[in-house]
C-alpha cells in the first residue's frame, strides 16, 4: 500500500430526506482501497454498508438521497463531483458492481448473450462478431460449462449460481479496476456460495483488480478479505487487516459480531419420546403434461419416497441444496400440498383428510416461513396477526382473554407487548421472525415446521432466533421439522438429520453421526461449504 | 427481557392504520385534488337537498293557525281555497292560492321557486327566454297581472340561467340534473365494483378452470355492442332510471375484473397468505382479510374514472334520446336543447359548464387518489 490508493473515500455521508425528516444513513466514513486489495465492509442490515457501496457509483435515488459531506477520489477525480455523463464512463467500465439478487438483476426478457454483448458494445464499441467471441471467453472464464450452448439461454433457464456467474461475467467484461460486490452470495446455497467466492478470489488474483466486498457474514470475510471495515449505525467503528481484527477485535461491536455465530447443541434425544409426526414413503410428483390432450408424459419427482419421524421435544433437520425437495417434503407432511404415502399425525392417518377436515388439526401443526418480510400481512397490526389463529380455533374466547394470550406469547418470544398495535414494517427482520414464531406458538402447537427460519436474517440475529427456538422447544415439548440449507444452524438444533438431494434421501441418521462421520461425498461437500466455505470437487454438488 | 407483571391497559388503536394515514397525507398534499374533493362534496350534498333549494312548492306554510309542509306531503286545493278548490294537488304558484294564504298566514319559499319540471307561464318572451337579469325590470314582469308591482315579481322567480324551450327553469334543471347524474354514476360504479371485484376475486383466487372459463365468457360478453342493445331495449321496455341502470350494470362490471383478477393471482401465493392457510383460515376469510385489501388499491384507483365514464355515458344517451324518460332533469337533454336552439346560448353554456365542472372535479379527485395509493411515489 505504498502507492496512492485506487479508491479513497473521505468523510462520506449519505442522508435521506422524507416528509421533511432527514435521516443520516452513513455518517462521515473514510476508507481506502489499494490496487489489488479486497476490502470488506461488514455490518448488520441497516448499518449503511450497501448505501455506502451504492454511493460510490452514485446509484442512490437522488432527490431523497444526498451527500452532505465527503469526497471519493478515484483515479485523480472526485466521483461525487462528476456529472451524469462523466459518471457513465466510470460505471460499468472502471468500476463495476454485482448485486445480491441474481434473480432480479438480469433482465428476464433478454438472452445471456444479448445482455453481455450490450455491455461490450456500449463501452468498447465492439462489433457483433467480436463481442460474441469475447462473451464466450468471459463465460468460460467465470466457469460456465459449455458456454456456447448457454449463449441463447434466458435467465430463468439458469440456476442461481449460474446467474451470479453471468453477472460476474458482465461485471468483468470491461476489465474493471474495482469490483463492488454487494452481498453476492447471500441469496445462494452454501455450496454455491463457496464456489462463487472461490471464483471471485481467483479472478481478482488473475486480473489484479481491487474488490469492495459487502457482507454480514464474517466467515466469508475471513476467507476473502485483506482488510475489514466494521460498520454499525452508519459509522465505521473499526478498520484493520483481517487477521488482526479476527485475532484481536478492539471494538465491542466487532466482538459482538464475532461471538454471534449460532452455537450450542440440541438437548440429548430421548429415544422413547412419543412420535408426533411421521411419514412413510412420502411422494410428491408433479405431472409433466404434453400435447393437445395434455397427456401426462413424465413426472417431476420433487419428493420421491421419504420416511421421516419427528418425536416430541426433538428436532429433525432436513438439509440439502435448493431444489432438493426439502420444503416440498415439509409442505406435504403438513398437508399444504397433496402427496402420496402414509402420513401419521398423533396416531391419526391424515394423508386422506380434506382441507376442511384438516382445519381443526391445523392448530397443532404450525409453519414458520423463511421470509419474515413476506409472511406477515403488511395491513394487519401485530395483535391482529397473532390473534388470527385464535379467532378460528378458539372462537369462544373473549376479547380480553385473547389479548391476554397475545401479550403472553409476545413476552415469551422476547418482544415488548406494548408494541402489539404496531404494524410489521416498524420491526426489524429478527423481530418480525419472532412475531411469526409468536403467531405459531400462540396456538400451543405440538408440531412446528420451520422452513429456513433463519436464512433471511443477519448472522447475529440467527443465533438469537436459534436460541429462542431451542428454549421454546424445551418448554413446550415441541416437535420441530427444521428445514435449512445451512448446516451451522441445523447442527445447533437438530437431533436427527436427513440429507436430501433431488427428492431422495442421501443420508439420514443422528446428527452426531452425520456431522462427525459423513458417509457420502454430497454430505461432506455440504459440511465443508457450511463450516469452512470450501468447494467440493466438480460434480458432487450443483452449480 | 424482564417480565412485566401488570399488563398496561390496552393501548388505543389508531383509527387509521399508518398506511392509510400516509395515503391521506399524500392525498392532502395534492392541493388540487384536495380542494376538488371538498368542492365536489359541497356541491353533492347541496344537490342532495335539491327540493329545498329549487322547488315550485313553499318550504313551510302557516295557514289559519296550522303549519303545512308541502314538500313532504300533498295538500288538495280545498285545504286553502275551501269549496272553490278542486285540484287534488295545490299549485302554489297560482296567485289565488298565494293570496288566500297571505290573507290567513304566511309561506316560506325556497330560494328558487321552480322545480325541474315547472313551466314558467310568465316568461317575458317566447321560450327559450333569456336569463332574467338580462331584462329590465318592467319587461321581466310584464306578464304578471300587476306588472312591476306584482308580489310575484321577486328575485325568487328569476330564471337565473334562463329557460329552455319548454319554459322550464335551467338552473333548477341543472341542480336536479347534477344530482341524478352523480347518483346514477355512484350507484352504477358501486354495482360494477361489487360484481367486478367478486368475479375477479373468484377467478384469481381459484384459478385453473374457473379462471379459464370465466375469462372466455367475459371476452364473449364484452364483445356485445351495448349501444345497439340499448336501442333494442328502449323499443321494448319503457325508459326509466332503474332499467337504464340495470342494463348498463350488466356490461360495465367487466372493467374491474382484469385488475382484481391479476392482483389476486399475484397475491394468492404470498407467504402471508400461505401462512394464513397454514393457520387453518377458511378461504372466505383469506379472500376478505388478506387478499381483498391488496386488490382494493387497484380498484380504488380505477373507481373515479369508472364513475366519470358512467356519468358521460348517461349524458350521451340522454343527448341521443335513449336515456332517462322525457321530462327528467337530465344534463344530456339540456345539451341537446342547446344544440337545437343555437340562438339561446345560455342552454348549451350552462350544460357545458356544469358537466365539465363535474367531470373535472372527479378526475382531479381520481388523480390525487391514484397518486396517494401509489407505493412507489416518493414524497418531498
Amino acid at each position: 500500500m505504498s502507492a496512492a490508493p485506487l479508491l479513497s473515500v473521505q468523510d462520506l455521508s449519505v442522508a435521506f430526506s422524507q416528509g421533511g425528516m432527514t435521516t443520516t444513513a452513513v455518517d462521515h466514513i473514510s476508507f481506502d482501497i489499494a490496487k489489488g486489495e479486497t476490502v470488506a465492509l461488514v455490518g448488520e442490515s441497516g448499518s449503511g454498508k450497501s448505501v455506502s457501496a451504492l454511493s460510490v457509483l452514485k446509484l442512490l435515488p437522488y432527490p431523497p438521497a444526498s451527500h452532505p459531506s465527503g469526497r471519493m477520489m478515484f483515479g485523480g477525480q472526485d466521483l461525487l463531483a462528476l456529472d451524469e455523463n462523466a459518471l457513465r464512463k466510470v460505471r460499468g467500465n472502471k468500476i463495476t458492481m454485482i448485486f445480491q439478487e441474481p434473480m432480479t438483476s438480469l433482465n428476464p426478457l433478454h438472452t445471456i448473450e444479448r445482455q453481455i454483448v450490450e455491455v461490450l458494445s456500449l463501452h468498447q464499441g465492439m462489433g457483433d462478431k467480436q463481442a460474441r467471441a469475447r462473451t464466450l471467453e468471459l463465460l468460460e472464464e467465470v466457469g460456465i460449462r459449455e458456454p456456447g450452448k448457454r449463449l441463447d439461454a434466458y435467465p430463468h433457464q439458469l440456476s442461481g449460481g449460474q446467474r451470479q456467474r453471468v453477472m460476474i461475467a458482465m461485471a468483468l467484461a470491461n476489465e474493471p479496476e474495482l469490483l463492488i460486490a454487494d452481498e453476492p452470495t447471500t441469496a445462494l446455497d452454501v455450496t454455491v456460495q463457496a464456489q462463487i467466492l472461490e471464483l471471485l478470489a481467483k479472478l481478482k488474483a488473475r486480473k489484479g483488480m481491487s474488490m469492495l466486498f459487502i457482507t454480514h457474514d464474517l466467515g466469508i470475510v475471513r476467507r476473502i478479505a485483506d482488510r475489514v471495515c466494521v460498520m454499525t449505525k452508519g459509522q465505521i467503528v473499526e478498520t484493520g487487516p483481517t487477521k488482526e481484527i479476527f485475532a484481536n477485535p478492539q471494538h465491542s461491536y466487532t466482538r459482538h459480531l464475532l461471538a454471534a455465530e449460532p452455537k450450542g447443541r440440541p438437548p440429548v434425544a430421548d429415544a422413547a419420546a412419543k412420535t408426533v409426526m411421521s411419514g412413510s414413503d412420502v411422494k410428491v410428483w408433479f405431472p409433466i403434461k404434453q400435447g393437445f390432450f395434455r397427456k401426462t408424459v413424465d413426472h417431476v419427482k420433487a419428493v420421491d419416497g421419504i420416511d421421516v419421524a419427528v418425536r416430541a421435544g426433538q428436532t429433525v433437520g432436513v438439509v440439502g441444496e435448493s431444489g432438493s425437495g426439502k420444503t416440498t417434503l415439509g409442505l406435504a407432511l403438513t398437508r399444504m400440498i397433496s402427496s402420496q404415502g402414509k402420513i401419521d399425525f398423533d396416531g391419526r392417518e391424515i394423508d386422506k383428510f380434506s382441507f376442511n377436515a384438516m382445519r381443526p388439526l391445523r392448530r397443532e401443526m404450525q409453519i414458520v416461513f423463511q421470509d419474515p418480510f413476506g409472511s406477515l400481512s403488511p395491513r394487519m397490526s401485530i395483535a391482529d396477526i397473532i390473534e388470527e389463529g385464535l379467532k378460528i380455533h378458539e372462537p369462544g374466547l373473549k376479547v380480553a382473554e385473547r389479548d391476554r394470550k397475545v401479550v403472553d406469547v409476545l413476552r415469551e418470544v422476547g418482544l415488548d407487548p406494548e408494541t402489539r398495535f404496531r404494524y410489521p414494517h416498524e420491526f426489524s427482520g429478527g423481530q418480525r421472525q419472532r412475531i411469526a414464531i409468536a403467531r405459531a406458538m400462540v396456538l400451543k402447537p405440538r408440531f412446528v415446521m420451520l422452513d429456513e427460519p433463519t436464512s433471511a436474517l443477519d448472522m447475529s440475529v440467527q443465533a438469537q432466533v436459534v436460541d429462542l427456538l431451542r428454549s421454546l422447544q424445551a418448554k413446550h415439548d415441541l416437535a420441530y421439522l427444521f428445514i435449512s440449507h445451512d448446516l451451522k444452524v441445523v447442527r445447533a438444533l437438530a437431533n436427527d438429520v436427513i440429507v436430501m438431494r433431488n427428492g431422495k434421501v442421501v443420508e439420514a441418521g443422528p446428527s452426531e453421526q452425520i456431522f462427525e462421520r459423513p458417509q457420502t461425498d454430497y454430505t461432506r461437500a455440504l459440511i465443508s461449504a457450511a463450516f469452512k466455505i470450501e468447494t467440493a470437487p466438480t460434480g458432487v454438488v450443483s452449480e | 427481557m424482564s417480565a412485566v407483571d401488570t399488563v398496561a391497559a390496552p393501548v388505543k388503536r389508531p383509527w387509521l392504520s399508518p398506511i392509510n394515514k400516509r395515503r391521506w397525507q399524500s392525498f392532502k398534499a395534492n392541493r388540487r385534488g384536495y380542494w376538488s374533493l371538498w368542492l365536489f362534496l359541497v356541491l353533492f350534498v347541496l344537490t342532495l337537498f335539491s327540493e329545498l333549494i329549487a322547488n315550485d312548492r313553499p318550504l313551510l306554510i302557516r295557514f289559519k293557525g296550522e303549519f303545512y309542509s308541502p314538500i313532504v306531503s300533498d295538500y288538495g286545493e280545498e285545504t286553502f281555497l275551501g269549496d272553490e278548490g278542486f285540484l287534488p294537488v295545490t299549485d302554489y304558484r297560482m296567485s289565488v292560492v298565494q293570496e288566500a294564504v297571505a290573507a290567513n298566514g304566511w309561506m316560506i319559499w325556497p330560494p328558487v321557486r321552480y322545480s325541474y319540471r315547472t313551466t314558467n307561464n310568465e316568461i317575458p318572451e317566447a321560450a327559450p327566454a333569456k336569463p332574467s337579469w338580462m331584462y329590465p325590470k318592467d319587461v321581466r314582469c310584464q306578464r304578471y297581472p300587476q306588472g312591476v308591482d306584482d308580489p310575484n315579481c321577486t328575485i325568487g322567480n328569476w330564471n337565473w340561467l334562463g329557460t329552455d324551450d319548454q319554459a322550464r327553469d335551467v338552473l333548477a334543471r341543472v341542480i336536479y340534473g347534477f344530482r341524478i347524474s352523480v347518483l346514477f354514476g355512484l350507484i352504477l360504479t358501486a354495482g360494477s365494483a361489487l360484481i367486478g371485484v367478486s368475479a375477479g376475486a373468484m377467478q384469481g383466487y381459484f384459478g385453473g378452470w374457473t379462471d379459464l372459463l370465466f375469462q372466455r365468457f367475459i371476452e364473449i360478453w364484452s364483445a356485445i355492442p351495448v349501444l345497439y342493445l340499448l336501442l333494442i331495449v328502449a323499443a321494448i321496455l319503457p325508459p326509466g332510471f332503474f332499467i337504464l341502470l340495470g342494463l348498463m350494470l350488466v356490461f360495465s362490471w367487466v372493467a374491474l375484473v382484469g385488475v382484481v383478477r391479476a392482483e389476486f393471482l399475484r397475491a394468492r401465493n404470498f407467504e402471508y397468505v400461505n401462512a394464513a392457510r397454514a393457520l387453518g383460515v377458511p378461504n372466505r376469510t383469506i379472500i376478505f382479510r388478506h387478499l381483498l385489501p391488496n386488490a382494493m388499491v387497484a380498484t380504488l384507483t380505477f373507481l373515479p374514472f369508472i364513475l366519470n365514464g358512467s356519468i358521460s355515458t348517461l349524458t350521451s344517451l340522454d343527448f341521443l334520446g335513449f336515456g332517462l324518460p322525457p321530462g327528467s332533469a337530465s344534463l344530456g337533454e339540456l345539451l341537446k336543447q342547446g344544440q337545437r336552439n343555437l340562438n339561446a346560448p345560455w342552454l348549451g353554456l350552462s350544460g357545458f359548464v356544469v358537466i365539465s365542472l363535474m367531470l373535472s372535479l372527479l378526475i382531479f379527485i381520481g388523480e390525487a387518489t391514484r397518486d396517494a395509493f401509489d407505493p412507489r411515489k416518493t414524497f418531498k
